[in-house]
């Protein structure tokens, strides 16, 4: 008995079939669980729009997040290059980070211009507008970029002015927690309303300081304090919104947006 | 092999052999849900869960698994259950699923699930490596809740979220210890636990590993 459970013959049979078996039950349990979870996703991501949007309190219920969401919150596909709206996307069903792999939708970044370090940019891209009787009350931008260890994703939401800071925050990174991880802190968060983008001539000048913010300075407005200890983390932020506020990023279409208004 | 009934394999590792009381093991887990209680209970059920079914498949498959590949085919079904109950959390719990993080995955490493599998179900029948299963889930559980409540009851001043002891920023009269939050403390309070449980049940303290010899010169020098 013994010898003929240890024979090579059956040690690859039990090792297949027991591999066969775990493999139906996993792939079987991803197949079927994934409508739900890209609807959880969707719903963590709407939910994070509102909350740096500062639209509704701290704990809604996913049916209030999507009533809520449906409500206020108007999504519009951006040309990238020409800062033009495109309407050859649905903007509830695009998929900007789908479209920055594809090489038809977007194009690669050469090193000096990739300072977010983000490879590929899309052509296109999702903007979600809250507007107030016809008026723009504040416009949220996608942004991206990478930290110390991972891509870090998140909402930059301004004022109608396009220039004052709403909320700015992540919702989803893998930064070392308690260090870098501290994007989340309410508190740090809670630095950036108020603060301003752009100087008068449009350029982004917004910029994450070490040792503290001194009230006094002139730039004070501009700047934010960085995270302690989490020096890459912090320029990693830094750098992803010099890119997206910048040239490369939106911001032929936020100056479309202020000569124009909106 | 002594006979087991079904009670002591399934009460035993509670208090009598709890698998992070007395065989220290599951720590690095331990300290790092246990900031919140509900944390802490989502991660006890779904390893209870994934140790009482691994032990359940193996023991039911243990007289046809080849010596040679036994860790590996355990590993296996230990694998495959927990991305089973990864994927699940993220489908019904996705905020938690995302608190827990990397945690729920880093079951597999989990020395509890594969010690049993080892120790127990290659050994035992079925039902009875199922029961195992569910007592070595329970005692790990009932650590981890301790420490959750211990945690987020003077840490935060709040169990499962609801507010127990009013902050003092929030107009109460409670000054919460952030060290609670913070892992270090996971590692101090289940020392302390360790303690109480060894002063309680003498029988588990451990002989001393080293003994050091007395003085063989009873002056020292002046």
């Amino acid at each position: 008995m013994s010898s003929k459970k240890e024979s090579t013959g059956r040690t690859l049979f039990v090792a297949l079939a027991v591999s066969l078996v775990s493999s139906v039950f996993v792939a079987g349990a991803a197949v079927s669980l994934k409508p739900v979870q890209i609807e959880n996703r969707l719903l963590d991501k709407q939910r994070s729009i509102l909350s740096i949007a500062g639209i509704g309190g701290a704990n809604l219920s996913s049916r209030e997040v999507k009533d809520l969401f449906a409500s206020r919150i108007t999504a519009k596909v951006v040309d990238l290059e020409t800062g033009e709206y495109s309407d050859a996307y649905d903007p509830i069903t695009f998929d900007p980070l789908k479209a920055a792999k594809d090489p038809q939708l977007s194009s690669a970044l050469r090193g000096s211009d990739d300072i977010a370090l983000i490879k590929r940019r899309e052509r296109f891209t999702t903007v979600y507008m809250v507007e107030q009787d016809g008026k723009l009350e504040s416009l949220i931008l996608p942004v991206r970029g990478y930290g110390l260890w991972s891509t870090l994703h998140g909402f930059m939401a301004v004022k109608g002015d396009l220039n004052t800071v709403v909320g700015f925050g992540f919702y989803q990174h893998a930064e070392t927690p308690g260090l870098g991880g501290e994007v989340d802190n309410p508190n740090w968060k809670a630095m950036w309303p108020g603060k301003t983008l752009f100087d008068d001539s449009g350029k982004p000048v917004i910029q994450i300081v070490k040792g503290g913010v001194d009230p006094a300075s002139p730039s004070a407005g501009h700047q934010v304090d960085a995270l302690a200890g989490a020096t890459l983390t912090s320029n990693g932020v830094d750098r992803l919104l010099q890119f997206w506020l910048g040239e490369q990023g939106f911001g032929p279409y936020l100056a479309k947006l202020r000569n124009q208004g909106v | 092999m002594s006979k087991h009934t079904a009670k002591e394999v399934l009460l035993n590792p509670i208090f009598n052999n709890n698998p992070i009381g007395l065989q220290i093991l599951g720590i690095c887990s331990a300290l790092a849900v246990t900031s919140n209680l509900q944390t802490a209970l989502v991660m006890s059920i779904a390893l209870t869960l994934v140790t009482a079914f691994s032990n359940l498949f193996i023991s039911m498959i243990r007289s046809q698994i080849p010596s040679s590949i036994r860790m590996i085919v355990q590993m296996v079904i230990i694998a495959s259950l927990v991305i089973l109950v990864d994927q699940i959390l993220k489908a019904y719990a996705f905020s938690l699923s995302k608190q827990l993080s990397v945690f729920v995955g880093l079951i597999i490493t989990n020395c509890i699930v594969m010690g049993r599998a080892e120790a127990f179900a290659m050994q035992n029948p079925p039902f009875m490596s199922f029961l195992d299963g569910i007592g070595n889930g329970l005692g790990y559980s009932a650590m981890l809740i301790a420490l959750g409540v211990v945690r987020e009851l003077f840490g935060a001043g709040k169990l499962l979220g609801i507010e127990i002891l009013p902050l003092i920023k929030d107009g109460g009269w409670y000054l919460p210890n952030g060290l609670l939050l913070l892992p270090p403390s996971a590692f101090f309070l289940i020392g302390l636990f360790i303690w109480g449980l060894r002063s309680w049940k003498k029988d588990q303290l451990e002989k001393p590993a080293f003994k050091m010899a007395p003085q063989v010169v009873t002056k020292e020098a002046y």
